[in-house]
């Protein structure tokens, strides 16, 4: 049997983000690469969120599952520290997810995170910027919690990595 | 490359992240507000997470042991942790300073490894430096409003202050690789991170409304960085370990 890149990222779609659960890990772009070694398998390489992000090995575990069930047996996945996730690595349609999802996306940036950039979230409920950070850290690593002034909603950022 | 210059700063850099990791866990479900409660919870988090990026490097890279069992396996002696990340928690105020002084040198230093010629730390230290950016936003935010609100805040975080800062020197205590280290262009020397450090956290502290305590011996608090420890990191390694230690060979 022969499965190219493109069939194993389908099948990887179907996994998610274990916290988040409308997203999946290739929309999350947590996905670094899928390679085909010499010696026979697939080899999965993905790079955490959060480098203490403990949602790392359940997703590990679901991209073993998940291409099991599509027949697809020999899989190791390599977990990369040294190849940076960031949050601009997030596809559009992601973005589109995380605010449906209710968690303000995080906003693309260039070059530095600043410390502007990070207080900077739009109200998922709204869509007004006149907001401020209440709080840095939320209830999982990659979230903050932000106050909107317009609609006075209380709500969660998927914060900019 | 020097191996064994590059695995004392690895050991030095991991067993820090570690050891301030678990000291702000003992946070969780104490904290003095909720919020509070949840940032030094995932500030452990984070650290405990970077701890492990850099034993996975010496694991998988320099061929050092499993990253659970440098972490749990290790007697306190050879662990390179600095005395700062050692001390226990004492009151909020306490933990508050110690991490806004932590969390000041710790991006110093990233932003310097972010040249280091160990490629692989490079890349890791850029991908830490920007979740450092929380903990930074986070320090310098109750740093400024405690030191500033009233003169209890601003009482107790001076004292606080009087009692971490001497020991935050000891983040910066040169190990005998440190020439070596900076001659192979993995990190710069502790005693120029120092310098840097101590410029930015005295601007820092002025401009919360607290005064820079004044430090007879700066090297009062040196020994960690090789294994000479205070009686509070044994206590600390026997709780951390103390599931680990029922059955050291257990599949988690």
């Amino acid at each position: 049997m022969t499965v190219t890149e493109e069939q194993i990222m389908d099948y990887l779609d179907e996994v998610k983000d274990p916290e988040i659960p409308v997203i999946s890990v290739v929309d999350l772009g947590v996905i670094h690469d899928v390679k085909f070694p010499l010696e026979g398998g697939v080899l999965v390489e993905m790079t955490p969120t959060f480098a203490g992000c403990p949602a790392i090995d359940a997703m590990k575990a679901d991209v073993i599952q998940v291409l099991g069930k599509h027949g697809i047996h020999e899989v190791e996945v390599k977990v990369l520290y040294n190849e940076p996730w960031t949050t601009n690595k997030i596809s559009p349609k992601g973005r589109e997810l995380l605010k449906d999802f209710g968690l303000s996306p995080p906003p693309a940036f260039d070059g530095m995170l600043t410390l502007d950039v990070l207080q900077n979230a739009i109200c998922p409920k709204c869509g007004s910027n006149n907001t401020y950070m209440m709080s840095t850290f939320g209830p999982t690593a990659c979230r903050a919690i932000h106050h909107c002034r317009n609609c006075r909603e209380t709500f969660e950022q998927f914060k900019p990595l | 490359m020097n191996i064994e210059a590059l695995k004392d700063l690895l050991y030095r850099l991991a067993d820090d992240d570690l050891i301030i990791g678990h000291r702000n866990g003992e946070w969780t479900g104490i904290g003095p507000i909720l919020e509070e409660d949840i940032a030094f919870s995932s500030m452990a988090q984070n650290a405990v997470g970077h701890a492990q990026a850099y034993y996975t490097l010496l694991h998988e890279l320099l061929g050092e042991e499993h990253p659970d069992q440098i972490a749990f396996n290790r007697p306190a002696a050879d662990f390179r942790s600095a005395q700062l990340v050692e001390m226990p928690i004492g009151d909020y105020a306490y933990s508050l300073v110690r991490h806004v002084l932590y969390d000041t040198a710790k991006p110093i230093r990233l932003d310097d490894l972010r040249n280091s010629s160990f490629r692989p730390l490079a890349e890791l230290a850029k991908k830490l430096g920007r979740e450092e950016k929380y903990h930074q936003l986070h320090a310098q935010t109750w740093l400024r409003q405690l030191g500033n609100a009233t003169v209890e805040s601003n009482a107790r975080m001076q004292a606080a202050l009087n009692e971490a800062y001497p020991q935050a020197f000891s983040l910066f205590e040169p190990t005998a690789m440190d020439e070596v280290i900076a001659a192979e262009g993995l990190q710069s020397r502790e005693g120029a991170l120092q310098a840097q450090w101590e410029e930015e956290i005295e601007q820092l502290i002025i401009g919360a409304g607290l005064k820079v305590p004044v430090v007879a011996d700066k090297t009062a608090f040196h020994g960690g960085r090789n294994g000479r420890h205070s009686e509070h990191l044994p206590a600390l390694l026997a709780e951390m370990t103390e599931v680990f230690a029922i059955d050291p060979a257990a599949a988690w």
